[in-house]
């Protein structure tokens, strides 16, 4: 199908047969779909063109692996070879024409060596590698085998996981942001510089959004998850779509919430909870600060590499005026080592970026999930109160009726009465089950929290080595020209 | 008026430092019989006051070691008064020393004072360290600046011996200089244009000698390249200075969360901003360097190098000068009339532009030298820096690397 849109060109690359797993779901789908699409972005539908994902941060990410939670690719198996060899050709970002939909190289391994056994899933051109040897969970195919994802794909899972775990008090890992903009100028085909680093930015937050949802142990084996990894065809996610009427609810249910919240008064008897979202809300104000800071750092190590760029130009042409020849060749040597200063701020910046900024942009919105959580907590505990009062309401009107002379009210009375018996009792256990599963959570998340920002920081902190390292180079081979001149 | 001794500076900038003989962009001979430093300094609100220190051999001062305390204006005065003095045409007269500027610091440490309320106590602490460090390098490369004015005239072996030199070096009285008025600058500004325009005419003229018309190419060409190196340079050093300021304010961010953290992370954190801490100081401190050895040394060769191309216009002018006397006395002889007047004022001219060439032709082979010397070592002295701090670097965070993978 994707050889059936002439309009722009299209090169086929890769075995232009992909088999069983094939492009999902664009049978349903006649053009006046394309309006309702998943994502607001679709609009853009028709003009779509390939987009080349050479990108080396995705080698860099793929190929490091310090940390030995993240299992590195494996040697590829016969499945996955085909593949692999297109990794060198241009590999094209798969846009169906007709939904405009949007898959991406996405390449995950995910591993949790605390589990049983090894499980490493990759996902390339959205392929979910699994490679689960000796888990107890059967649900996994053995072997290795891909999946094509949307990202409308990823926001849907995020949505049924959300509904069905957030207000229970699971910590359900947010997904990546949509950004109609960077997805307009991929699909408009714009193939510079800013696009292309969308296209990565996208790619590596899908992956992570991925490796923590699999990650959690209730999520795992959830079956929405499960289908998501493995199966080659998956349902349309309609309630994605932000103007969608599922949209608008869930705008409006938002809101209402934020008011909810303010006039919702607890009495917090448990000094856990109370200590833990103060706790929460620092940590919330700080990140954002923190990450705010690291945002600015990118940007201004981005404008260092320009500017050194510039004055290496500036002092090779000096180089080439000055009349004194050990001097001149001086200062031309001068000139390219700020050149290569230059690329060692970009790379630098790029550390920044990938490592430290999008980790911190993740721990802000992994947060206000958390405070989600804590909120659904407090509605739990208005149900149960307002059960309650209601049961107490219908008490009293039951006591009431006791003295009138209407039996079939009153024993209408009495039923109500004991249904909401039993809302309250129901509410409580509510209550008190949300209340155990957010303090596992939370010791959960910290716990994760800690590792994940250990293992970023050493990472980060390895890449300034090398970055020094490489400076430490450049200035000794300058250091004899410069002391040469006479 | 409030001065501390000694290198703290409290908010509104009074400063005074004791400043040892300082290694200069200039590699001089200075030989026993005149040398001249600045070897005080005090900062007051609107202006500086150099303490301008003076040994000297010579015949000509009352006493063998001396000091006054003088003013920007001053140098001013002083340098302009070599400028206007026709005798010294011959020679690149050595630059003035940039007006100092406080301003911009002084701002920002009035901002810091203001915005006290709004942040911690230890990163007010450190915020204001880091600013008065930078004021103070400001004082230091203006003192340095002032000096090597003066360290240059000195070693000149015939601006040393002028007049107003020595009533500058040693007396002990306000010079009453004022600076210029408005009216005053609206003039320079003005002959400035004249002598721009001029410029160009008597650039056009080709000279005869080899050297010399060597000597205009180049020197037109290479000012204009150290002009664009210049401001290069300093674009790429302020760059670097917003990403040092960036860390600084993540290594405090780090540390907020530290000291908040409840849990094991919080050890972390505060490993992590120690590091963070001393890599912004090792940035700070490299984007100081580059600026001193590399940004001072081009500005500095700029302004020699407009005073190497003053030098050629002051000899181009005597050149086209000559020209014209030549043939005014041509046409007197012709016409034989006011030959003796023409002939007077040919020689003048005549002898006026040998002087100046033959001076020309020595000053212009001293400034290759200086050049050359003055790059060397500041190059060496850069390359050298930045190996020590990249090395520093290194150690700390592969220390820190090892701490925090050992820890689990």
């Amino acid at each position: 199908r994707e050889a059936s849109v002439p309009q722009f060109g299209r090169e086929q690359s890769g075995p232009a047969s992909l088999p069983a797993e094939d492009v999902s779901t664009n049978s349903n789908g006649p053009k006046q779909d394309s309006l309702f699409d998943d994502d607001p972005e679709d609009l853009f539908a028709e003009a779509t063109e390939e987009v080349s994902l050479d990108s080396p941060e995705r080698d860099v990410l793929l190929s490091d692996g310090p940390s030995p939670a993240i299992t590195p690719i494996t040697p590829p198996t016969s499945v996955i070879t085909p593949r692999i060899e297109s990794l060198t050709v241009p590999v094209s970002l798969q846009i169906e024409e007709e939904e405009g939909g949007d898959s991406f190289d996405i390449h995950i391994a995910v591993s949790d060596p605390e589990k049983v056994g090894e499980f490493s899933g990759t996902f390339w051109h959205l392929r979910d590698k699994q490679d689960s040897s000796g888990t107890s969970l059967s649900v996994f195919k053995q072997g290795e085998f891909s999946v094509k994802r949307r990202f409308s794909d990823f926001l849907g899972l995020h949505s049924k996981l959300a509904s069905k775990y957030l207000h229970v008090g699971y910590i359900v890992p947010p997904a990546p942001e949509k950004s109609i903009v960077g997805m307009t100028k991929v699909k408009v085909g714009k193939e510079d510089q800013s696009s292309n680093e969308f296209v990565e930015k996208r790619r590596s937050a899908l992956e992570r959004y991925l490796m923590r949802t699999v990650k959690h142990p209730v999520l795992l084996k959830d079956p929405d998850v499960l289908q998501f990894l493995e199966s080659s065809e998956l349902p349309r996610a309609v309630s994605t779509q932000a103007l969608s009427s599922a949209g608008l609810l869930r705008m409006v249910n938002k809101a209402a919430d934020a008011v909810n919240k303010m006039t919702i008064k607890m009495n917090e008897s448990d000094a856990w909870f109370e200590e833990k979202q103060q706790q929460f809300e620092n940590l919330d104000i700080q990140l954002r600060k923190l990450h705010a800071s690291v945002e600015s750092l990118v940007c201004h190590r981005k404008e260092l590499s320009v500017n050194t760029a510039l004055f290496a130009k500036s002092a090779a042409m000096l180089g080439n005026s000055e009349d004194h020849t050990a001097l001149s060749r001086a200062l031309s040597q001068l000139a390219e080592v700020e050149e290569k200063i230059d690329q060692l701020h970009q790379d630098q910046a790029n550390a920044d970026f990938y490592l430290f900024s999008e980790l911190l942009g993740d721990y802000v919105r992994l947060i206000t999930a958390v405070k989600g959580v804590f909120d659904h907590r407090m509605k739990t505990w208005q149900k149960w109160q307002d059960s309650q009062m209601l049961l107490q309401k219908k008490r009293e009107a039951e006591a009431k009726l006791q003295f009138t002379n209407k039996p079939d009210k009153l024993q209408q009375a009495k039923d109500e009465i004991k249904e909401l018996e039993g809302k309250v009792q129901q509410g409580e256990r509510d209550f008190e089950q949300i209340s155990k599963t957010i303090r596992k959570e939370v010791s959960r998340f910290e716990k994760e929290r800690v590792k994940d920002f250990k293992s970023v920081i050493i990472k980060y902190l390895e890449s300034l080595v090398q970055t020094q390292q490489q400076l430490i180079k450049y200035w000794e081979a300058f250091l004899p020209e410069a002391k040469a001149i006479s | 008026r409030l001065w501390c001794r000694g290198p703290q500076c409290c908010m509104m900038g009074y400063l005074s430092v004791s400043l040892q003989p300082r290694a200069v962009n200039v590699d001089l001979q200075t030989d026993a019989t005149l040398q001249v430093d600045i070897s005080d300094a005090l900062s007051e609100r609107d202006k500086v006051k150099f303490t301008v220190h003076t040994k000297s051999t010579l015949p000509n001062f009352k006493q063998s070691e001396f000091s006054v305390v003088r003013q920007h204006e001053e140098f001013i005065w002083l340098h302009d008064s070599f400028v206007e003095n026709e005798d010294y045409a011959g020679y690149i007269i050595p630059p003035a020393p940039p007006r100092p500027d406080f301003d911009a610091s002084r701002e920002k440490l009035q901002k810091l004072g203001e915005g006290e309320g709004s942040m911690t106590k230890e990163e007010f602490t450190k915020m204001k360290q880091e600013l008065e460090a930078e004021y103070l390098a400001i004082f230091k490369k203006t003192v340095a600046m002032h000096e090597v004015f003066l360290c240059r005239v000195a070693a000149h072996p015939v601006l040393r011996k002028d007049l107003n030199f020595h009533v500058f070096l040693e007396y002990n009285q306000d010079l009453s200089v004022r600076g210029k008025n408005k009216k005053e600058k609206l003039e320079d500004f003005f002959k400035n244009v004249v002598k721009s325009a001029d410029g160009v005419l008597v650039a056009g003229v080709k000279d005869v000698d080899d050297f010399f018309e060597h000597e205009k190419t180049f020197l037109l060409e290479y000012h204009n390249r150290v002009k664009d190196a210049s401001a290069k340079s300093d674009r790429m050093i302020r760059s670097h200075k917003n990403a040092a300021d960036d860390i600084n304010r993540i290594a405090s961010s780090l540390y907020t969360l530290g000291t908040q953290d409840s849990t094991d992370i919080c050890k972390f954190f505060l490993k992590v901003t120690l590091l963070r801490w001393l890599c912004f100081k090792i940035e700070a401190r490299v984007a100081a360097d580059e600026d001193l050895k590399l940004a001072d040394l081009l500005k500095y060769y700029l302004r020699e190098s407009q005073a190497a191309k003053d030098l050629l216009y002051r000899r181009g002018r005597a050149l086209v000068d000559y020209e014209n006397a030549n043939k005014a006395l041509d046409k007197a002889r012709a016409k034989n009339r006011d030959v003796l007047q023409a002939e007077t004022s040919q020689q003048l001219c005549c002898h006026k532009f040998e002087k100046i060439s033959e001076s020309a032709k020595q000053e212009l082979i001293d400034f290759k030298t200086r050049r050359v010397a003055a790059f060397r070592k500041n190059l060496v002295e850069l390359a050298e820096l930045e190996l020590k701090h990249a090395k520093g670097n290194l150690q700390l965070l592969q220390s820190c690397l090892s701490v925090l993978k050992g820890d689990t």
